[in-house]
């Protein structure tokens, strides 16, 4: 941010940043482990007067992940985002992205939450239009209206939640809402949180804004935003229904799952109905947020457990792919299926790699997305949802259609016109897309030893009473 | 007084939902001027009005007015004046750049680009 006009000063800076956050965030991750929920009181005011920081389980592994797609982002804009943005605030745009996306994954303090929101939305209105092009100007309009909307509908949220608690710290207000029991108003707002969330997190009526905006940016500011900033709804809708309207599930948690359903089947439509590599994975998004949320919805601790691998499963699957058919774009110069064809023969490695990923993303076993689906599948079968679950097993092999079919049309059939991209550029992208390639298999492989992590964050999610103690420990 | 307020809360809503839903770029923005500012009369509305003195503590003081619907709207204020500043000019960047500032002819097709 000292230094605009030098770039190599920047790409240091930011890197070494990342590194030192991604230490820190570790060393926080095995302290959690060890001695559960951490929080920080800001300003030592004691909860639930002061803003208090918690560091769950969910919330530090949503910090961890993030912190890893944007130090691979951060790699391959190196030589894929152009020196013009890099000039112009990119890095410090993507550090203030992130300090918003992870402020919200840690806050214990629904109006702080909602400040944090505004921080990664404005530096995502930054990158979103930076460069200026025709395109990236006309859909980043339609983006920040929609978001300007959200937000009033937020603030107005956690007023009427205000007047009807008295308290913003998250813990208070589970505690409160528990003694209060589930008055008309709570559902007015929790259902009025789920649109908020919803539109964040694309679910199913509010996600129109979504595959325009997403597409008008470059790829690694894309890969962020698809990686990252839905999941940011996600976990906010995840908190709220676990943390706040646990009272009484029947209604709201009902209309949660329904709409998943059919977010899960919107999405399926639009992955199959495009011929633009990134609409097509752009959906995907749709698709996976649909079955996590169903996950969630579900409250039991298969269902629980299998969210949460499914969410970090798919903010780095998501990362990869995103940055893999970057490079197929960046070869072939266009983004439409149909004038692509036969890289296999020229770009074998790029093939296997991205073979590996739809087949992860696609949940073949042993790779990443197997286990979060089946657990959900189980979970859903347990509470007695055999046809939402078939649902969710139908959408697997359409997900696997759907990518397989960027495979079979850009690497097989016969060599279509190429744009020469230089040897050493193709290996400068290539590098972080096969590391995080191989941290998604290693996730998948490895599920055994994360499986211990995700136990302990559903431990947090299905019983409130472990987070809010934590929060008033010492205190009461 | 909070009944006054709820009606003035809704107009603005009314106004802004009116605007926000025609043709000209600038009467949008207007438009969410509008919501916020029926935001935040509904977020000061929302901890109550009825209080007489200064949220100070002190021994004896009974009635005094909550102090954190101000706190919020304070922050609401400071962000939502920061977006439509940044929206504003991205709108004066969109006209210029594409030489319309009709939503219509803002549509997401290829041959509008």
């Amino acid at each position: 941010m000292f230094f605009p006009k030098k770039v190599k000063a920047q790409r240091i800076t930011v890197m070494i940043g990342l590194l030192l956050a991604l230490t820190s965030t570790i060393a926080l991750l095995i302290k959690v482990k060890s001695d559960g929920v951490q929080t920080l009181t800001l300003g030592s005011w004691a909860p639930p007067f002061g803003i208090t920081m918690v560091s769950d389980m969910l919330s530090v592994l949503l910090v961890t992940s993030s912190l890893i797609i944007a130090l691979f982002v951060v790699w391959y804009s190196f030589t894929s985002i152009g020196e013009d943005r890099e000039k112009a605030f990119y890095y410090p745009a993507i550090m203030f992205m992130l300090t918003g996306v992870n402020g919200a994954f840690t806050t214990g303090d629904i109006f702080n939450m909602f400040v944090f929101f505004e921080v990664l939305l404005m530096s995502s209105y930054v990158l979103i239009v930076l460069g200026g092009e025709k395109g990236q100007l006309r859909e980043s309009i339609k983006y920040i209206l929609v978001n300007i909307v959200s937000s009033s509908l937020f603030v107005i949220t956690v007023g009427y939640l205000y007047s009807v608690v008295g308290t913003l710290n998250m813990a208070d207000i589970s505690i409160k809402l528990a003694e209060i029991g589930q008055a008309g108003i709570i559902t007015v707002i929790a259902v009025l949180f789920l649109i908020v969330f919803g539109i964040k997190g694309a679910i199913f009526p509010l996600f129109f804004w979504l595959p325009g905006s997403y597409a008008a940016p470059p790829m690694p500011i894309l890969t962020l935003f698809g990686a990252l900033l839905t999941k940011v709804g996600v976990y906010a809708i995840i908190r709220t229904y676990t943390l706040f309207f646990t009272t009484d599930i029947g209604f709201t948690h009902e209309l949660l799952m329904i709409i998943s359903i059919i977010t899960i089947i919107a999405g399926c439509i639009g992955a199959l109905a495009y011929f633009d590599v990134k609409q097509i994975i752009i959906y995907n998004i749709v698709i996976a947020v649909g079955v996590i949320l169903f996950g969630a919805s579900i409250m039991n601790e298969n269902g629980m457990l299998g969210s949460m691998f499914y969410l970090i499963h798919d903010i780095l699957i998501k990362g990869a792919l995103f940055l893999l058919i970057g490079i197929v774009i960046k070869i072939t110069g266009t983004s439409d299926l149909r004038k692509m064809g036969g890289l296999m023969k020229r770009y074998p490695t790029l093939a296997w790699s991205y073979l590996v990923a739809a087949f992860g993303l696609a949940g073949i076993p042993p790779l990443s997305g197997f286990l979060g689906k089946l657990l959900i599948v189980q979970g859903g079968i347990e509470d007695g949802h055999i046809w939402q679950s078939i649902f969710i097993l139908a959408s697997s092999l359409v997900v696997l259609l759907s990518v397989i079919r960027i495979f079979i049309y850009a690497f097989w059939g016969e060599e279509k016109v190429v744009q020469e991209i230089s040897p050493k550029t193709y290996r400068h992208l290539l590098a972080p897309t096969i590391c995080l390639v191989v941290i998604t298999v290693l996730y998948g492989v490895g599920s055994e030893f994360v499986v211990p992590f995700m136990k302990d964050a559903t431990t947090v999610l299905l019983d409130p009473a472990v987070y809010t103690d934590a929060v008033f420990k010492g205190v009461k | 007084m909070e009944i006054l307020m709820s009606i003035l809360i809704g107009f603005l809503f009314m106004a802004a939902v009116y605007l926000i839903l025609s043709r000209s770029l600038l009467r949008i923005i207007i438009g969410t001027g509008l919501l916020s500012h029926g935001t935040h009369l509904l977020l000061i509305t929302m901890g109550g009005l009825n209080g007489k003195a200064a949220p100070v503590l002190t021994d004896g003081v009974t009635d005094y007015v909550d102090p954190i619907p101000q706190a919020l709207i304070l922050t609401a204020i400071v962000i939502s004046f920061g977006v439509t500043a940044f929206s504003l000019v991205l709108a004066y960047r969109t006209y210029k750049e594409l030489g319309t500032d009709n939503m219509e002819l803002m549509k997401g097709t290829e041959d509008n680009d």
